[in-house]
């Protein structure tokens, strides 16, 4: 096997590497997989995100050959490999669990793939030595997996699942078990070294900031169907649907019907928030029944109303309901006349200002139409 | 009394009870069954010499210790018969053991895969034979297997034989008995241990390049060793000692140690040279046993 000793022309950076066409995969009567059709090309970290059940990791398996797709192609370069079994893919798979060989040292969880692609025992040395150094886990090759603590288990099945040079590593939740400090570190660490070795990564996660902070696009799953694929701030900031919108981060939704267009802007009559402005969404706007949704951080308060021009035309007076205190910020959520609530996100800027506004305090909540998304319902 | 104290009684005798057990249930009886292996058959009763009479006063007890010998553990040696049955009942289990493993494997490998509720209802069959007695079981295949039986009757129906084959009183329906009475013991703790194996161990080792057969060699059997151990412990022991199967079964032309034991007590009367067999045999089945404990000393250590 050719890749395992790094040995087969992988396609140049930006180039399609895995084309993934209408595949599905029907599990008794449950749909797991419907129908997804994906690009992915070299070079790029990808991740696939959504709830659990939503079919990432089914795909994700698909991928990896454990799972055989009912339709549709998988093409590596210009090969359909639907059908190959897992250990004629040139694509590895770190674990969830890990799945490190309880009776294998280190080392001989590391070697594994490449004993088994038939190199030379030097080699093997060589390149794990290489492995070893790469996940910084010097001294502990002759340790057994269950010698190791979470974060070092976590790398051996990196440095395993990468010793075989694959031109696409697959991982599953590889975080999931971390603590939050050494899954932001291992976070870094992992981009760092997919720039580094300049390969191809596809990570399934339900973890939308971890996806936003680490991969340069996100495919989002629902319901067996890949609903939108965007780069995390398009994502964020231009949702395809009102599901994506309350999926990826905070949001404020007021749902509502159009009623008149005013140049570049509509004028959205909502629920609980009154009359909304909202600038026009590029893609036009089908229905009469709409959504407006803002981003938490994008609502600002202030005690008295600032001049309704411009940016300032969405004014919504209210009084403050909730506090939550995060450090960093602090989510107000205001109650607001017209019967809705509405959340704001401010950042502490100031350390000794951080109780801007109280409980039962009147303000006004404004936003600008820029910063309005107008979705389906 | 502190709370301590209270908690550290109830914990101290319960760590002591194995041992009083064993101590009351073993090693008591094993101590009358090592002196009567000293001893000397006698037609009396009881069948042997000396009898230790605690009232007869000290010097009779030393007269009764001197007259201790281990003739018939030189007997056992000397004598090809028993030496044979020895001989007979290791190669009879291990020969067994093997056909076990080598059909309960697949078996319990088949039930570890199944979805969770069949593996209930897979389990629930291999216990059911045990409902009925042992027995009564082995006189079943008596039954199927005797000149006019099931089995010869359903052979001569197909016309796959022209006369009854013999099947009774060969070494053939004495491995069938015994494969078929030992099989769940080897079935349970290799299914245990498989049940319990991380799926995911064997996806890992074919994405990593192993085709089936090597993620079954590299990972699946190695990770079972466990459960091969104890299945094979708890089918050998007992097969060695085994004693109703070869009886009823096997033919009468070479005998296992539990047949010879059993001619020896009963028929020969000869209580000495049977209880020197039975230390003898107790001794040759301690050796596997120390070595499985010895291996998973090493496992538990290793961790």
């Amino acid at each position: 096997m050719a890749h395992a000793a790094g040995g087969e022309a992988h396609p140049a950076a930006g180039q399609p590497l895995l084309r993934i066409e209408g595949v599905a995969k029907t599990f008794g009567t449950f749909r797991a997989v419907d129908g997804v059709s994906l690009d992915i090309k070299a070079g790029e970290f990808f991740a696939l995100l959504g709830p659990s059940g939503c079919g990432k990791t089914t795909l994700l398996r698909m991928l990896a050959g454990f799972e055989a797709p009912d339709e549709g192609r998988i093409l590596l370069g210009d090969k359909d490999i639907a059908q190959a079994l897992p250990h004629e893919r040139p694509i590895n798979m770190m674990f969830q669990s890990y799945a490190l060989f309880p009776h294998l040292s280190v080392r001989d969880n590391i070697a594994f793939g490449l004993k088994r692609a038939g190199m030379a025992r030097a080699d093997i040395a060589t390149r794990v030595a290489e492995m070893v150094a790469l996940v910084k886990l010097e001294g502990l090759e002759k340790r057994k997996p269950d010698q190791l603590s979470g974060g070092q288990r976590q790398r051996v099945a990196l440095a395993r699942a990468l010793a075989r040079r694959p031109q696409l590593l697959l991982l599953d939740e590889p975080l999931a078990a971390l603590d939050k400090k050494l899954r932001e570190s291992t976070q870094a660490e992992l981009m760092d070294l997919q720039r580094r070795l300049g390969m191809t990564f596809i990570i399934v996660t339900h973890d939308q900031e971890e996806a936003m902070t680490m991969a340069s696009r996100i495919g989002v799953m629902n319901a067996g169907r890949l609903d939108q694929v965007a780069t995390p701030r398009e994502l964020y900031e231009a949702p395809r649907s009102r599901w994506i919108a309350e999926f990826v981060g905070d949001i404020n939704l007021f749902d509502g019907e159009f009623k008149l267009r005013d140049g570049h802007r509509l004028v959205i009559a909502t629920d609980g928030a009154g009359t909304l402005v909202a600038a026009e969404p590029r893609e036009p706007v089908g229905a009469t029944k709409l959504s407006v949704a803002v981003r938490p951080e994008k609502v600002k308060l202030s005690r008295r109303a600032p001049v309704g021009e411009g940016s300032a035309i969405n004014q919504l007076d209210g009084v403050i309901a909730d506090i939550c205190y995060l450090g960093g910020s602090t989510t107000y959520k205001v109650k607001l006349g017209t019967g809705g609530m509405v959340q704001s996100s401010v950042t502490n800027s100031a350390r000794l200002d951080v109780d801007a506004y109280s409980l039962n305090q009147q303000v006004v909540a404004w936003f600008s139409p820029d910063d309005c998304m107008v979705l389906d319902r | 009394m502190s709370a301590r104290r209270i908690f550290a009684r109830p914990a101290r005798f319960a760590a002591i009870a194995p041992y009083l057990w064993m101590a009351l249930f073993f090693l008591v009886p094993f101590g009358f069954v090592l002196k009567i292996s000293l001893s000397q058959t006698a037609i009396a009763q009881p069948p042997y010499l000396p009898v230790f009479d605690l009232a007869a006063g000290w010097t009779a007890l030393k007269a009764a210790f001197a007259a201790l010998s281990i003739d018939n553990f030189k007997l056992l040696v000397s004598d090809e018969l028993y030496v044979f049955a020895y001989v007979r009942s290791l190669t009879v289990a291990a020969t067994a053991t093997a056909l076990l493993l080598l059909i309960g494997y697949p078996i319990a490998y088949g039930m570890a895969r199944l979805p969770k509720r069949w593996q209930a209802v897979a389990m629930v069959l291999v216990i059911v034979p045990f409902w009925t007695s042992f027995l009564i079981r082995i006189y079943a295949w008596i039954n199927i297997l005797q000149h006019d039986g099931l089995l010869n009757q359903i052979l001569l129906a197909l016309h796959l034989v022209n006369q009854p084959v013999v099947w009774l009183s060969t070494d053939s329906a004495m491995y069938l008995g015994i494969v078929y009475s030992y099989l769940p013991f080897m079935i349970l703790p290799l299914y245990a241990t498989l049940a319990k194996m991380e799926p995911a161990l064997e996806e890992a080792a074919a994405d990593l390049g192993a085709p089936p057969l090597q993620v079954f060699w590299l990972v699946t059997f190695p990770l079972s060793l466990p459960g091969v151990g104890a299945g094979v412990l708890l089918c050998f022991i007992p097969i060695v000692g085994e004693f109703v199967i070869p009886d009823l079964l096997a033919g009468s032309n070479s005998l296992m140690i539990g047949q010879t034991l059993w001619l020896e007590f009963f028929t020969n009367k000869d209580w000495p040279v049977a209880s020197a067999a039975a230390i003898v045999l107790l001794i040759v089945l301690l050796a596997p046993l120390l070595l499985y404990e010895r291996l998973q000393r090493r496992q538990l250590e290793k961790r």
